[in-house]
This record gives C-alpha cells, structure tokens and sequence, in this order.
C-alpha cells in the first residue's frame, strides 16, 4: 500500500524534475545563443570599424582603423607605459571609491542612529547629492594641487553621495520587527548595528556602492585629464595634444576594458558577500 | 514654516562658517574668499553679461544634447524590449558600452567635432543615452504582455500599441534612466568645456581660476552647483506630475 502510494507520488515529481530539466536545457540553449550573438555583435561592431575606417571615407586622424590601435595598445603594453598608467589610475580611483566607502557607510549608520548628526547632515546630503560637484575641482586643485591627494579627493566628494544615501534608505527600510526583537533578546546597541541593521541594509548598501563605482571612475578620468600628469585619462590628453589620434582611441579601449572588468567584478563581489540573502537565491 | 527653517539652518551655519573662516584669516584668503566677496564677484559677473552667455551655451549644448538621448535612446530602449533578434545583437552593444567610463569620449568628440557646440552635444547624448536606454529597455520588458496582446488583437498597430500600451509601462524606470541621464549631463558639460572649449561655464570656471579670479571662479561654481541642483528638482516635480496617473 505504501510502495503504491509512493510510486503514485513520484509520478508528478518524476514529470516535474523532467520539465525542470527541459527548462533548465532551453535556458541553457539560449544563454549560448545569447552569448553567441553577443561575440558576434561586438566582432561585427569591430570589423565595421576597421572597414569604415580603411575606406577612405574618413582620415587616418578622424578614425585610426582598429588594427593600428590594437598595435597601439601593444606597443604601449610592451614599453611599460600601459601598466603604469593602468596603476596609477586604479590606484586613485579604487583609494578614492574606498574612502567614500568607508566614511559614506560611517555617515549613513550615524545618521540613522543619533538625530544631531541626522539633523546637521541631511540638508547637506540632500542639496549636495544632485549637484555636478565635478565644478569644485578647480577649487579642489586650488586648494590640494594636482597631485594624487586631490585627484583622490575628488573621487571621494563625488562617489560618497550615492553611499550615504543608500546606506540612509537601507537603515530605514529595515524590518521594525527584527529590531523589536533583537532588543527584546537583549541586544546592546552596538550589536544592533553591527549584527542587525548593517546585515539586513547590505543589499542596499551594495546598490549605493554599485552606482558609486562607475562615477569613481568617470571623476577619476576627469581629473586626469584636467590636471594632467600619469595615468589613463593623463595618457590620452597628452595624446590627443599631440594629435595622435591612435592613441585616443587606445585609451578609450584600455579605460572601457578596466570599467568592464571593474564593474562585473562587483557584481560578482555581491552575489559572494550576499550569498545567504534571498536574492541570491533566485 | 520654522520646521523648514530649522530642517536648511546646517546650511546656513555652513555658509557663515565660510565666511568667519576666511574674514579671520584662519585659512589663506587666496583659497577661499569670504562668501560675501563671491557674491558680489557673482553680481558683477551678471552685470557684465559673462556669466549669462556662456551659462546660456552651456544650457544649449546640455539641453540639445539630453533631449537627442532621450529621444533616440527611449525609443531605442523600447525597440530593443519588443523585438527579440533586435535585442540579441544590440543589447551587447549597450552593455559593452555601459561601464565606459564616459568621460573617456572627451578627447574623441573633440577630434571628431572640433572645440565647439557639436562635440559637446555629441559627448552628452552619447553619455546621456545609455541610462536612459536601459531604463526604457527594463521599463518596457515588464509591461504586461496580457495589455499587448489585447492592444493587438483590437487592431491597434505597431507603432500605436508602443506608444499607447509599452510607453506607459515603461515610463516609471524611463524617467529614472533621464534622472540619472540628467545628472550624468551636467558632470559631462562642465568637464569638456573646463578640458576643451572656449565658452560655457566649465570654460569661465577654468580661465577665471587661471587668471588669479578666485571670487568670480567661486561664484560660477556655486551658480553650476546650484543649477544643476535646480534642475533635479524641478525634474522630479515634473516627474511626479507625468506619473500623477498611477493611483
């Protein structure tokens, strides 16, 4: 009587474990397509480029064609100038979106916790947020010169914005009831923060840092470029000043390569620091 | 009223600690001019019409800019969510392009167009068009296929049913995407024009700052900052008022 039963049982599981299978494949199958067409796409975009480029229709100036800036990167990557440009740049930039990190997720849980720094800050936060606060870096120049201290200071007074304000929202949209109960367990203050509030914010607070990052990025290569100097966004001011237009679109590969690999390798840092998060799950 | 007044009074302090610092010469005057000296540097600036011209350009370049991207990129956005193969050969385009940091278009849209308007406009709508692209793409992906299909099986066209059923759909995150678009203009504008130009704010702020005019290069900062703060706001007013619809 069991065994039957069982056997009636397993029927649906067996049927539902064979369209899962199904459903996984037919996932699968269009994950490589999708991926198929992308390399396609981009190899498309690239021989258009070269084409274009080699048809006369537009000087050597205008649109190096892509092989003699593939040649380009090369030689730069050969003499070494390639690698220390690529140092100094994400050294400022990675410092720069670490201090905002840091001092913004600081700020954020503050705020959320003492009404006197809430009070005094988010008139700040909220005139400053969507200011183009890039306008300060001549003041920043003035104030720090053009050495790596003010392109760091830079990044930070522009990517710690989106930090805070994803920390505030997260705090705040933290569920009462854990907290209530996390009291009622006799939780001191300091754990509620460290283990209630900043675990169950974290996904928000990643968002914050996830839209942080880029702008790091994008002030960095501003601030290289105006105040000149080493590093990626230095190297094609100094190129585009020497009307070498290869090395431009050089630069503009080399610096859309790191903010790829940059940006994929914090979505991946979120789906490991979020590994026990429903979201993961999904 | 004195809510509001006690919610803005940290700026106030700020503004007067500005001042007090600078009158007792606690730091170099040079560095940071008291905040009463830039505002009549900025007063002087208005009456000697500087500041309105080039701050007139750079709303020009800005504005043509945006709208192109908003344009281009929504409808973009929205083709890319209705139309499968579109979107399999695009949408590797729009993620290739997407972490680029964009101020790396700088130097390009000036070998392209020169020093002038267009490689400014062109630096902006390229920028400026992929967030809104994106949110246009996600904004139109969760429209409900149930409101498409009833919206075509009452004979409505192509082109009818995007701009009748898809586009309020996607609305809500299409408006993000030109938020952040918007954000994205005004860093952009005045970068180029403080790296390459010879008109607009981000020109005035660098040839004052070089020319020793700390006070007036204060005063267009604080009118850019403030701006740029302005249009956020406003554009969340209207924002709300184009949404008014949903409940």
């Amino acid at each position: 009587m069991a065994a039957a039963m069982a056997r009636v049982d397993d029927q649906p599981t067996l049927a539902a474990a064979a369209a899962d299978l199904t459903q996984a494949a037919a996932r699968r199958l269009d994950l490589v397509f999708r991926s198929g067409a992308a390399l396609l796409s981009i190899l498309l975009l690239l021989i258009c480029w070269e084409l274009f480029a080699r048809s006369g229709r537009v000087t050597m100036f205008m649109l190096p064609p892509f092989s003699v800036v593939a040649e380009q990167i090369k030689t730069d990557a050969l003499s070494g100038d390639l690698w220390r440009n690529l140092g100094v740049t994400l050294y400022r930039a990675l410092a720069g979106f670490a201090i905002a990190a840091c001092i913004g997720i600081v700020l954020g849980v503050s705020m959320s916790r003492n009404r006197v720094v809430r009070w005094f800050c988010d008139p700040i936060i909220s005139v400053g947020f969507p200011m183009p606060k890039i306008a300060f870096l001549p003041v920043i120049i003035l104030w720090l010169g053009v050495y790596d201290v003010s392109k760091i200071c830079v990044v930070v007074f522009d990517a710690i914005f989106p930090v805070v304000t994803a920390t505030l929202a997260g705090i705040a949209a933290v569920d009462k009831e854990l907290v209530w109960s996390a009291r009622n367990m006799g939780a001191s203050e300091r754990q509620l923060t460290w283990q209630i509030m900043l675990p169950a914010a974290a996904p928000q607070i990643l968002t914050g840092l996830q839209v942080a990052l880029p702008i790091a990025l994008i002030v960095e290569i501003i601030a290289e470029m105006v105040m000149g100097g080493y590093g990626l966004g230095g190297a094609m001011m100094s190129a585009s000043r020497f009307a070498n237009s290869p090395g431009v679109f050089a630069g503009i590969v080399e610096i859309a390569v790191v903010g790829f690999l940059l940006i994929r390798a914090m979505a991946v840092l979120r789906r490991r620091l979020l590994s026990w998060h429903q979201e993961t799950a999904e | 009223m004195t809510s509001t007044a006690f919610r803005y009074l940290p700026l106030v302090l700020l503004a007067l600690a500005w001042e007090a610092v600078a009158r007792f010469n606690i730091v170099d005057s040079q560095a940071l001019p008291p905040l009463s000296k830039v505002a009549v540097a900025w007063f002087d600036l208005m009456r000697d019409g500087s500041l309105v011209s080039n701050g007139a350009v750079s709303l020009y370049r800005g504005s043509v800019g945006l709208l192109l991207a908003i344009l281009i990129g929504g409808g973009l956005g929205m083709a890319m969510a209705r139309w499968r193969l579109f979107d399999v050969f695009v949408n590797p385009l729009v993620q290739l392009f997407y972490p680029l940091p964009k101020s790396a278009l700088i130097p390009v849209t000036v070998i392209w167009l020169g020093f002038g308007d267009g490689s400014k406009i062109l630096l902006i709508f390229l920028a400026c068009m992929i967030p809104v692209t994106i949110g246009a793409y996600n904004g139109a992906r969760g429209s409900e296929q149930v409101l498409v299909w009833s919206a075509r099986s009452m004979g409505a066209s192509r082109m009818r049913m995007m701009w009748d059923v898809v586009m309020p759909s996607a609305l809500p995150e299409l408006l993000n995407g030109v938020r952040t678009a918007l954000a994205l203009a005004f860093i952009l504008i005045v970068s180029s024009e403080l790296i390459a130009s010879q008109q607009g704010f981000g020109y005035l702020i660098g040839y004052l700052g070089s020319t020793g005019a700390y006070e007036a290069m204060y005063a267009v900062v604080l009118t850019v900052a403030f701006l740029g703060f302005t249009a956020d706001r406003v554009y969340q007013v209207i924002m709300q008022w184009l949404l008014q619809w949903r409940e």
